[in-house]
């Protein structure tokens, strides 16, 4: 059944993803950055992929372009889930939001933007949410350091904190 | 164990030239060791709990290690009716202002206890997100190590807490006041 559902997407995006594979029970959708909303709407209209479950990103630190932005999307009606990736620059971090078609897009873009510095053209709330305003940086890049901190109270005077980096 | 023990005469106290019970009626002692003693056993914590230690907390509470005969059984949840702040769990950057706010609205006198590895040094946590041990904001007076603590540890911490109390001055004017 999985199968039969998978070709009929395919065959739907067959111009705008080629390179489709399964992995792991998925159907992954390489795509470019500028065919988003018309795979998205192709998954949202005829293919009844209702809901959007996350949207997080890759970095990879010697590659160019650096990051992958994913999303999966899940189909209630035929219980299958479709994977879909692109590119991005690290110059031009950006891609079309995704609020005006799944409600969900809204908060998962938000932590995407804070945790990857994606830019999300089109979602007017990318203030942070699971960090804290005037954080700086982006902490789940690869280049972000590992122990820094920015604390939000200041530390007692005197405090030593010591080696973190020993043991 | 049954040991045969010479039954201790009871000698009815003499009533003194004033006509009143002798008994007890004063006691000698030192104001600080006083002090110390009522304190120690009556330590209203209040539980600042952030995460799965929280199960261990409940475990410690409970009956079969029981708390209460520490004296430390009775949670306050208004900070100003606590005098034993009990961090258990990891703290993060974010709630860090919360931490620091719930300890400055505590009355004197009044002692930390950081509980689990989290509270005492960030434990495992070692990034962006969490604080690296609460004492870089607030002194502590007793860590527990542990991920989590058994309920041994934190009596013994708690046992150690209360000796400290035990040999601290007790200034009846502090600076505060």
């Amino acid at each position: 059944m999985n199968a039969a559902i998978f070709d009929t997407v395919r065959a739907q995006l067959a111009s705008v993803a080629p390179d489709a594979t399964v992995s792991h029970g998925t159907l992954v959708l390489p795509i470019e950055p500028h065919a988003l909303i018309h795979v998205v709407e192709t998954l949202k209209g005829p293919c009844r992929f209702d809901m959007l479950l996350d949207v997080t990103a890759i970095d990879w630190p010697t590659r160019d372009p650096r990051f992958d932005v994913i999303w999966h999307f899940y189909s209630t009606a035929h219980k299958v889930r479709v994977r879909v990736r692109t590119q991005v620059t690290e110059v031009d971090a950006t891609v079309r939001s995704l609020t005006p078609y799944y409600g969900s897009a809204a908060y998962a873009e938000r932590e995407c933007h804070e945790m990857y510095g994606i830019r999300f053209e089109g979602n007017a709330d990318l203030r942070p949410i699971l960090l804290y305003e005037g954080f700086v940086g982006h902490p789940l890049r690869k280049d972000y350091p590992k122990l820094a901190e920015q604390p939000l109270v200041p530390y007692r005077e005197g405090f030593d904190p010591g080696d973190r980096t020993a043991g | 164990m049954s040991v045969a023990r010479t039954p201790i005469p009871i000698v009815p106290a003499r009533a003194s030239a004033r006509g009143k019970s002798a008994a007890f009626e004063y006691l000698t002692t030192k104001k600080d060791e006083l002090c110390g003693w009522g304190r120690k056993f009556s330590l209203f914590p209040y539980p600042f709990v952030t995460a799965c230690c929280a199960m261990e907390f409940m475990s410690v509470s409970s009956t079969p290690y029981d708390t209460d005969r520490f004296g430390a059984a009775l949670p306050r949840f208004s900070p100003r009716q606590s005098d034993l702040l009990m961090v258990v769990g990891t703290v993060t950057h974010k709630q860090a202002p919360v931490l620091l706010k719930v300890y400055e609205q505590m009355c004197e006198p009044k002692w930390v206890m950081a509980f689990g590895v989290c509270a005492s040094s960030g434990g495992f946590y070692q990034n962006y997100a969490a604080l690296a041990g609460i004492d870089r904001i607030i002194p502590v007076d007793v860590y527990i190590p542990g991920c989590p603590p058994r309920p041994e540890t934190v009596i013994d911490g708690i046992m150690q807490l209360q000796d400290k109390i035990a040999r601290q001055k007790h200034p009846i004017i502090t600076k505060d006041f």
